[in-house]
């Protein structure tokens, strides 16, 4: 291995961010930071880009977009929990055609790195809606999203059925353009994550996004009714990261090879470094956002620093550490300028 | 364009059945309008409530020793509005503001009835200072269920052309509610616009009424938020567009002030079968 160098940027403010190189890829997307946004908490990016340069992260993860215009679910579509909270939006949006008029058009313009999610209410929609954007420009990426929770029949849940979630992955690898990359957002709410994930690799998703939210629901004591006019919602934040971050480390195992953007209640560098050693190529900040607008950024820098205090030279060498580290059965000590061995 | 600020807080004091907060809140206040909100961080940095609160801005304090600061109004509905009450001089706070579209102002020297339920007031003390400043009439109807849930009675009377209390048990002023009045008030002072902040339901009745006596309604919102900036969906409501079609809009960026006339009060909580993208009815 090349030993790295690891300098030091000059002073930005109070936080020294370290020179390191944070460059990776998901497949044949390459991406020059390894913090993207999650689908369903940053919309288009457009608001986000007020907070902070929407351009420094890896990439912008739309909001899962449809074919039709969609109005979603009735209100109330929130609920907080420790840690997290439930969300029933029921996958609100302005449809393909204006999505790429106005959302894609400007996320172009802007020079982001986009990754287009994707949902459908059968194999054909996701079809026709990659057809779609086959030939819209901006696209780095589509995220196909098989795991919305709050979707009205349950068992039409894609991301719970090996067999369905690979045929909507083949419809979509045969609508969309070649060159595209193609993830596949994966659901904790299987017996087995890892029958899935081998799955869609079969069927030709080039990575995965592991995980989409858990289903939960919360019953208002006051009004002894559930909280949430759909009842039931997906569960997101902190509260989940354990399960997202098993998640990572089963499928890793299973796939070594396989791309995979890792997401659940990343707060900070630290919280996003366990998903890089537990085997993500890159990761989402989702839930977060509303918390803290500017976290994406902040959680980039932070991961930086986490990486150079450990001694990486570079994102990619930490990458499944977990996995190596565990099979020698013995820690490696990686301070900075003694790490050629590994 | 939203600041994220570290701000500290200067004071905290109760007031009736609220507390206020005065924050320093650096860059925000000669950017607020009347009828902007914040959210507030709750918990600190290792928090387990995640999300953040919004709150109306009340007043703002654009120089001073402070840089610059604000008062908000809090209502103590759980463990996040206990936490910002139990906050004391100095301790940080965590401000994203200001968000949300305000109130419009008219154009001409025109009456104007403001009206607000409970701390729904709070917004309103801006809001006539700066109609009164442009020549309008700002007549004041403040109205709670008792006495200690009206906020700034003393205060608004500093800023208003006339004040109307209305308490449901008559432990101050009419006995009722404030739309028992309105009605009266618009005629009497001739009001071209009706400004409101308050529960959905008083909303609803004071765009009602504002319609029947021909005026414009100016009606601030109050749907429970996760992000508060504009990317989470949460806060819908079904709102008619200028092309006459309903569409479920987020209140915290296209609100939280709307044409009273333009939501659809009665539909809020649902999606209408004829919003935009509404689930096609089975069998159509």
């Amino acid at each position: 291995m090349t030993r790295a160098i690891i300098g030091r940027a000059p002073r930005q403010g109070p936080t020294e961010i370290p020179t390191i190189d944070m460059s990776t890829s998901l497949g044949n997307l390459h991406l020059l930071a390894p913090v993207l946004t999650a689908s369903g908490c940053a919309s288009s990016g457009r608001e986000l880009d007020q907070f902070f340069d929407i351009t420094l992260i890896g990439g912008i993860v739309t909001k899962s977009v449809m074919l039709h215009p969609r109005a979603g679910r009735p209100t109330p579509r929130m609920a907080e929990t420790p840690s997290g909270m439930l969300n029933s939006i029921g996958l609100q949006g302005p449809g393909v055609e204006a999505f790429i008029e106005r959302d894609l058009a400007w996320l172009d313009q802007r020079g982001v790195t986009t990754v287009v999610s994707i949902a459908g209410t059968s194999v054909d929609e996701y079809a026709r809606i990659a057809q779609k954007l086959r030939n819209a420009s901006g696209i780095s990426a589509i995220e196909v999203n098989i795991s919305c929770p709050n979707v009205d029949a349950r068992d039409q849940v894609f991301a719970c059925d090996p067999d369905a979630a690979g045929h909507v992955v083949q419809a979509v690898r045969r609508h969309s353009d070649p060159r595209t990359p193609i993830l596949v957002k994966l659901s904790p709410d299987v017996t087995d994550i890892t029958e899935i994930a081998q799955s869609v690799a079969r069927s030709g998703a080039h990575g995965l996004s592991v995980i989409n939210t858990a289903l939960g629901m919360v019953i208002d004591v006051d009004t002894m009714r559930p909280k949430l006019a759909g009842v039931t919602g997906g569960l997101s934040g902190p509260a989940i990261r354990p399960i997202a971050v098993r998640c990572v480390w089963q499928i890793r195992k299973v796939l070594p090879d396989i791309p995979i953007l890792g997401m659940g209640g990343i707060r900070t560098g630290l919280d996003a470094l366990q998903f890089i050693l537990a085997g993500a190529n890159a990761v989402s900040v989702g839930t977060m956002v509303f918390n803290d607008p500017s976290a994406p950024l902040r959680v980039q820098n932070e991961l930086a620093l986490a990486l150079h205090e450990r001694g990486f030279g570079s994102l990619r060498e930490a990458v499944s550490y977990a996995h190596r580290a565990h099979a020698d059965g013995s820690v490696v000590d990686l301070r900075p300028g003694d790490h050629e061995d590994s | 364009m939203p600041l994220q600020v570290k701000g500290e807080i200067l004071d905290v004091r109760r007031v009736g059945a609220y507390s206020v907060l005065s924050i320093t809140a650096p860059g925000l206040p000669e950017r607020t309008r009347p009828g902007h909100f914040v959210t507030v961080g709750m918990g600190g940095e290792e928090s387990s409530m995640v999300l953040r609160r919004a709150f109306a801005i009340h007043n703002v304090q654009e120089r001073g020793v402070y840089g610059g600061s604000m008062d908000i109004v809090v209502g103590l509905n759980g463990p996040g509005t206990r936490w910002l009450t139990e906050r004391r001089r100095h301790d940080p706070i965590d401000i994203v503001g200001p968000l949300g579209r305000p109130f419009v102002l008219p154009k001409e020297r025109v009456a104007c009835v403001l009206v607000g339920g409970g701390y729904g007031s709070a917004p309103l003390f801006m809001l006539a200072d700066q109609l009164r400043e442009r020549g309008c009439r700002a007549d004041v109807i403040l109205g709670a269920s008792s006495e200690d849930k009206l906020f700034g009675v003393l205060e608004i009377k500093r800023v208003c052309s006339t004040l109307t209390i209305t308490t449901e048990d008559g432990s101050q002023g009419l006995r009722g509610r404030v739309t028992d009045i309105l009605g009266e008030s618009i005629e009497k002072f001739d009001a071209a616009v009706v400004y409101a902040c308050g529960p959905m339901g008083m909303l609803e009745a004071v765009a009602d009424i504002a319609v029947a006596h021909r005026a414009y309604s100016q009606c601030s919102v109050e749907e429970s938020m996760a992000c508060g900036i504009g990317v989470c969906m949460t806060c819908v409501l079904p709102v008619i567009g200028d092309d006459g079609v309903t569409r479920m809009v987020r209140s915290c960026v296209e609100g939280p002030v709307f044409r009273g006339d333009r939501v659809r009060w009665e539909d809020v909580g649902t999606i209408p079968a004829d919003a935009l993208g509404a689930p096609a009815e089975a069998g159509t």
